[in-house]
C-alpha cells in the first residue's frame, strides 16, 4: 500500500522558541557533542599508553588553535550538560516542576555554565601557561 | 506477563522492550559523573602542557588512575544509554537502527576498553 505524502502541521517554523525547549535539545546537542569529545579523549589515553613520539604528536595537534577549539566546545558542552543533569535529576526526584522554577534554574544553569567555562578556562591557561 | 493481545504480539509493534533498567542506569552514572566530571576537569588542568614523562608520574597516582578509570566507565556507559535514545529517536529505518544500536553497544564497549587499558598501562609505568 503506497503511503500518500500527506502535508504536516508546521511546528518549528511557526513555535516561538522558549527556555524550556531551547534548553532541552541544547541538552541532547551537548549530549552527542561528548559522545565525540570522548572519541578525542580516548585517542589522547591511546596515544599516551603508546609511548613518548605518539603522546607528543597527539598534545601538538591538540594544541593548534583548531584544538584548542575543539577543547572549547567540548568544556562548553561539558559544563552545560553537567549543570542542566544536575536540574534533570531534580525533576527526576519530583522537584522543581513550578513554572517559576523551571524558568529559574534553567536561567542558572546558562548562568552557571558561563562561570564554569570562564572560570576554568583562566584556571586551565593559567596552570598549563 | 505481556498484556498484548495474540494478534499484537504476533504483529511485533507497540513498547520497545523494557526501559525501567535504561532510566535508573543513565540516572546512576549521571549521579556517579557529577563529581567525577569536576575531578576531571582538575586531571585536564594538570596534563595539560605535561610531557610524557609528567603524564606517566601523574597517572601513577592511585587517586588520578582510579578516579579516571570510573569517569571512563561511567561516562561511556552514560554515553552508550543517551547515544541508545538518540538513536532509537531519530532513526525510522529499521534495518538502518539495528546496525546503529549494535555499533554503538559493541563500538562503546570497545572504544571503553582501550582507555581503561590506556589508564593501567601508563598507570602501571607504561
Amino acid at each position: 500500500m503506497a503511503q500518500a505524502e500527506r502535508p504536516l502541521s508546521p511546528h518549528l517554523e511557526i513555535y516561538k522558541p522558549q527556555l524550556t525547549m531551547v534548553l532541552s535539545i541544547t541538552h541532547r546537542f551537548t549530549g552527542v557533542g561528548l559522545a565525540v569529545g570522548t572519541l578525542f579523549l580516548t585517542w589522547w589515553l591511546i596515544a599516551a599508553a603508546m609511548g613518548p613520539e605518539a603522546y607528543a604528536f597527539t598534545q601538538w595537534i591538540y594544541g593548534t588553535w583548531l584544538g584548542y577549539l575543539v577543547l572549547f566546545g567540548f568544556s562548553v558542552s561539558l559544563f552545560y550538560h553537567l549543570c542542566n543533569g544536575i536540574r534533570h535529576l531534580f525533576w527526576d526526584v519530583g522537584l522543581g516542576y513550578e513554572m517559576e522554577t523551571v524558568y529559574r534554574s534553567g536561567w542558572s544553569v546558562v548562568a552557571a555554565t558561563a562561570v564554569l567555562t570562564f572560570a576554568a578556562w583562566v584556571i586551565g591557561l593559567g596552570v598549563a601557561g | 506477563m505481556s498484556f498484548k493481545t495474540p494478534l499484537g504480539r504476533v504483529a511485533g509493534l507497540g513498547s520497545a522492550k523494557e526501559g525501567t533498567g535504561h532510566w535508573w542506569a543513565q540516572r546512576l552514572t549521571a549521579v556517579a559523573l557529577v563529581p567525577l566530571s569536576f575531578l576531571f576537569v582538575v586531571f585536564v588542568f594538570a596534563f595539560a602542557g605535561a610531557d610524557h614523562a609528567r603524564a606517566v608520574e601523574l597517572m601513577g597516582n592511585p587517586l588520578v588512575a582510579v578516579t579516571l578509570l570510573l569517569f571512563i566507565v561511567a561516562g561511556f556507559y552514560h554515553m552508550k544509554l543517551g547515544m541508545q535514545v538518540v538513536i532509537e529517536d531519530y532513526v525510522h529505518h529499521e534495518g538502518a537502527k539495528t546496525v546503529l544500536l549494535v555499533g554503538l553497544a559493541l563500538g562503546s564497549f570497545a572504544l571503553g576498553m582501550a582507555a581503561v587499558f590506556a589508564v593501567l598501562k601508563l598507570a602501571f609505568g607504561s
